[in-house]
């Protein structure tokens, strides 16, 4: 059921304590990047979860992190610092924007957790990438199995793709049922839907996605009239509030470019070479954020194909404020967007989402896109 | 009457000179259509150094900008206020914007237009480097390459060798490739004798920086760190070449003379000071009104760090200055040997990396050995909002040290932009830390 995607975020601490019950013998280990490799940790039989924030004031991250750091970050801390993630048998982290990674290492200095930090590449483009990070993610693989007493072997890599790719396929499924003039899901139930996939059991996730798309989808309309059909894109988003806002105004959110939206599972695994290979391959190609777009820039291609196969009107921006990768990219992605004919709006978002004056900007924004050219 | 004897720096002037003579040939290969590079002043500058050009590196370049604009803010402001108006977020790197908006003004803060490079080489080092060439190039309309460098982890639990050497074939099988792109888009043949003499002066030049910041742990200091400011800037701008090791190494021989005859760089040093993080290019008289209260900053991470080689000696469990290609025994005779050291180089010694390179016990562990083995006394912390890089970890190395008993006090600011830099309030906050040492001023 739909609902279930909310369900879980809502209680997804409740999720994992029942989790838990049912499987004593597994580990968990919270992760805090999306190019973290979850096929081999569910290779090695234990658990990855994304660790997001709560969306709440709180008073402890200030003497860890800078104030200029992004509020994601700094509410992501929080959650560990006030012991909301204390059932987690460790934390791990690719190598990713500074303020995320400091959140980490806060987390690791203050909470005595075991810790796994694998140095991925910054860029894919050079062809180098893959055997390096095809090397780093063996010795990850190692560490897992000194953590876990267990071996790993070529059928867990195996296991572990299937279960991961599953779930990416059957997302891309919905995201693409998304195309049609009235989308069956809105873009607040397929933001939860990603979210869900990230913090809970792909393997029980899975059957809830073959349910939705089986029973649930086939002729649903998540609006009863059509709307302005739009955009999200920008760093980490998860507000709910903001995103019911805007599809309770005159809109819905049909495609996004996000880490807690499409770039999360947009490729799957190719399966040419042994299955490290194949893995490491399938991050290399995974749609680049900001600061792993370069020497040559290729994301905002990316943006302006899927804002044309998912044929929206406008773009929404949403920031984290301080967000340094996603303000540099700023204005080539403004940019691109414009010139290919998608009016774009910038918001700066907080922990806490100032709903009153963005519907205000979001108003102005759809009046905009439902205006007529006089002239 | 004064503690110490003070005297003037003998190779202060030659310094000067070095300085200016970069951003004249710079500007002089403008005007002669000769070949210019740019990049990050933490690049791989040694590898274009295969062919005759002049290196415009951008942060040595935009904090000139940013000390020039105390005086004359004229172009400095215009610089921010252009990028600004191309939609540049205001909280980006200080650099970076300064840098894209002396660009979009075409106008070189010495004098002329903006020194449009051939190409653009920069090494990924923090969330900003590489976009920030990536910005410059697609608005200069030139090529853009980068190194994508993901430095050794000192005293980190996570480290393997296994790990070291995949960091170290991944960048040095970067950097040959990136010869090879040299050699493609300015057609002309690449000299790796120049590259391998260009990389033994790096070196040496990081190797003899690291050794005069040694000298200051003596008692009194004889540098301060303003004036190591204008010192280490030789290195970043022209470490590559002879005439930055030969500065070097006159000034090593003057600073163990300093030491010797117990020549001060303040005469009433009673506090030694670390600042940690970048200085505020555009008020530096903070350093002059810490010496109001008898303080001097005997140098900090980042002044020992951006242009100095250090090495790791797992023996001592502390940094040590590196030793260049020659000390070590090591004779580069091919592009690829060169590759190979440069890349572990790089990897090694890069300290400026404090952010990605040490762990968060390791960079407590490495405030600590810079507070003992430099006879510290306390740390002021410059929270850096213009560079995200160096001002992380920040937060927790104040906690450590407040933890660890030794006095702490930290102010915000903007290395680059003055309009981030409330000076009064900074004093202030100074005025606070002396008045919980119990100092007065002299």
């Amino acid at each position: 059921m739909i609902e279930s995607f909310k369900r879980i975020y809502d209680n997804r601490h409740e999720y994992i304590g029942k989790w838990k019950e049912k499987h004593p013998d597994r580990k968990i280990m919270g992760y805090m990047c999306t190019s973290m490799p979850e096929e081999i940790i569910y290779a090695a039989n234990a658990l990855p979860i994304r660790i997001l924030g709560g969306h709440e004031s709180q008073n402890v991250s200030q003497q860890h992190m800078m104030g200029t750091f992004c509020p994601f970050s700094r509410d992501v801390l929080a959650q560990g610092l006030l012991g909301k993630y204390d059932y987690l048998d460790a934390l791990g982290i690719t190598h990713t924007c500074q303020h995320i990674y400091q959140a980490y290492e806060s987390w690791v200095l203050h909470k005595n957790i075991k810790s796994f930090y694998i140095p991925t590449p910054n860029t894919s483009q050079t062809p180098h990438a893959l055997p390096y990070l095809r090397g780093q993610l063996k010795l990850f693989l190692e560490k897992l199995e000194d953590w876990t007493g267990r071996k790993i072997g070529e059928n867990d890599l195996r296991r572990g793709i299937e279960i991961v790719d599953t779930t990416r396929k059957l997302m891309k499924q919905i995201y693409e049922m998304r195309k049609s003039e009235s989308p069956p899901i809105s873009g607040l139930d397929s933001m939860l839907m990603v979210v869900a996939a990230q913090m809970s059991d792909k393997e029980e996730f899975n059957t809830i996605l073959e349910d939705v798309i089986k029973n649930e989808l086939p002729g649903r309309k998540a609006k009863a009239t059509p709307s302005s059909r739009l955009m999200l894109i920008g760093s980490e988003h998860d507000d709910v509030k903001f995103i019911e806002m805007v599809e309770n105004l005159d809109a819905i959110i049909v495609i996004d470019d996000h880490c807690t939206g499409s770039r999360y599972f947009w490729n799957t695994t190719e399966q040419n070479e042994d299955a490290l290979t194949d893995i490491a391959n399938r991050y290399i190609k995974k749609p680049p954020c900001p600061i792993k777009d370069f020497p040559v820039r290729k994301r905002t291609a990316h943006i302006v194909n899927l804002a044309n196969e998912w044929n929206v009107a406008g773009v929404i921006e949403i920031q984290q404020k301080f967000c340094d990768p996603h303000e540099l990219d700023r204005v080539a992605v403004s940019k691109a967007l414009e010139k290919a004919g998608f009016p774009i709006l910038n918001l700066e978002a907080d922990v806490t989402m100032p709903v009153g004056p963005f519907r205000i900007r979001v108003e102005a924004f759809l009046e905009i896109l439902s205006s007529e050219e006089l002239f | 009457m004064a503690k110490y004897k003070t005297e003037p720096l003998k190779c202060w002037d030659k310094a000067k000179e070095l300085r200016s003579e970069v951003y004249d040939r710079i500007a002089k290969a403008r005007d002669e259509g000769t070949m210019i590079v740019s990049g990050g002043t933490e690049s791989a500058i040694s590898l274009p150094a295969g062919f005759d050009m002049e290196f415009f590196g951008g942060e040595p370049y935009v904090a000139g900008c940013a000390f020039m604009g105390k005086n004359d803010s004229s172009k400095y402001m215009k610089y921010f206020e252009t990028a600004e108006a191309a939609k540049f977020p205001r909280d980006l790197c200080a650099y970076m914007r300064l840098s894209v908006g002396s660009l979009l003004c075409n106008s070189y803060a010495f004098g002329g237009t903006y020194p449009k490079p051939a190409f653009n080489l920069q090494t990924h080092i923090c969330d900003t480097q590489g976009k920030w060439y990536q910005i410059m190039s697609e608005l200069e309309g030139v090529p853009y390459n980068a190194l994508d460098l993901i430095p050794f982890e000192w005293e980190s639990e996570h480290e393997s060798k296994e790990s070291k050497n995949l960091k170290h074939k991944y960048l040095k099988d970067q950097m040959l490739d990136i010869i090879d792109w040299m050699e493609d888009i300015s057609g002309k043949k690449y000299d790796d004798e120049k590259f391998i003499n260009a990389l033994n002066c790096e070196c040496e030049s990081a190797s003899l920086w690291a050794q005069c910041c040694m000298v200051n742990r003596s008692i009194p200091a004889v540098m301060d760190e303003k004036m190591m400011h204008s010192l280490y800037v030789i290195a970043a701008l022209m470490r590559h070449e002879k005439a930055s090791v030969n500065f070097y190494k006159e000034l090593l021989d003057e600073l163990k003379d300093r030491a010797e005859r117990g020549i001060a760089a303040f005469e009433n040093e009673r506090l030694r000071l670390l600042l940690d993080g970048m200085p505020p290019w555009h008020s530096l008289e903070i350093y002059r009104y810490i010496e109001e209260f008898g303080g001097v900053s005997i140098g900090s991470h980042f002044s020992f760090g951006v242009s100095g080689g250090w090495a790791y000696d797992s023996k001592q469990d502390t940094r040590v200055p590196a030793m260049p290609p020659k000390e070590a025994g090591v004779e580069l005779r091919t592009r690829e040997d060169a590759c190979s050291w440069y890349s572990k180089w790089l990897l090694n010694t890069n300290t400026i990396l404090r952010s990605l390179k040490l762990s968060g016990q390791g960079k407590n562990k490495h405030i600590l050995d810079l507070v003992k083995k430099w006879n510290v006394d306390g740390v002021l912390i410059h929270l850096n909002r213009g560079c995200e890089g160096t001002a992380a970890g920040q937060m927790e190395i104040r906690y450590f040290l407040a933890e660890n008993n030794i006095p702490v006090i930290t102010f915000e600011g903007n290395h680059a932009d003055i309009r981030e830099f409330d000076l009064p309030r900074v004093k202030t906050t100074i005025n606070t830390f002396m008045e919980t040492l119990d100092l007065k001023k002299l």
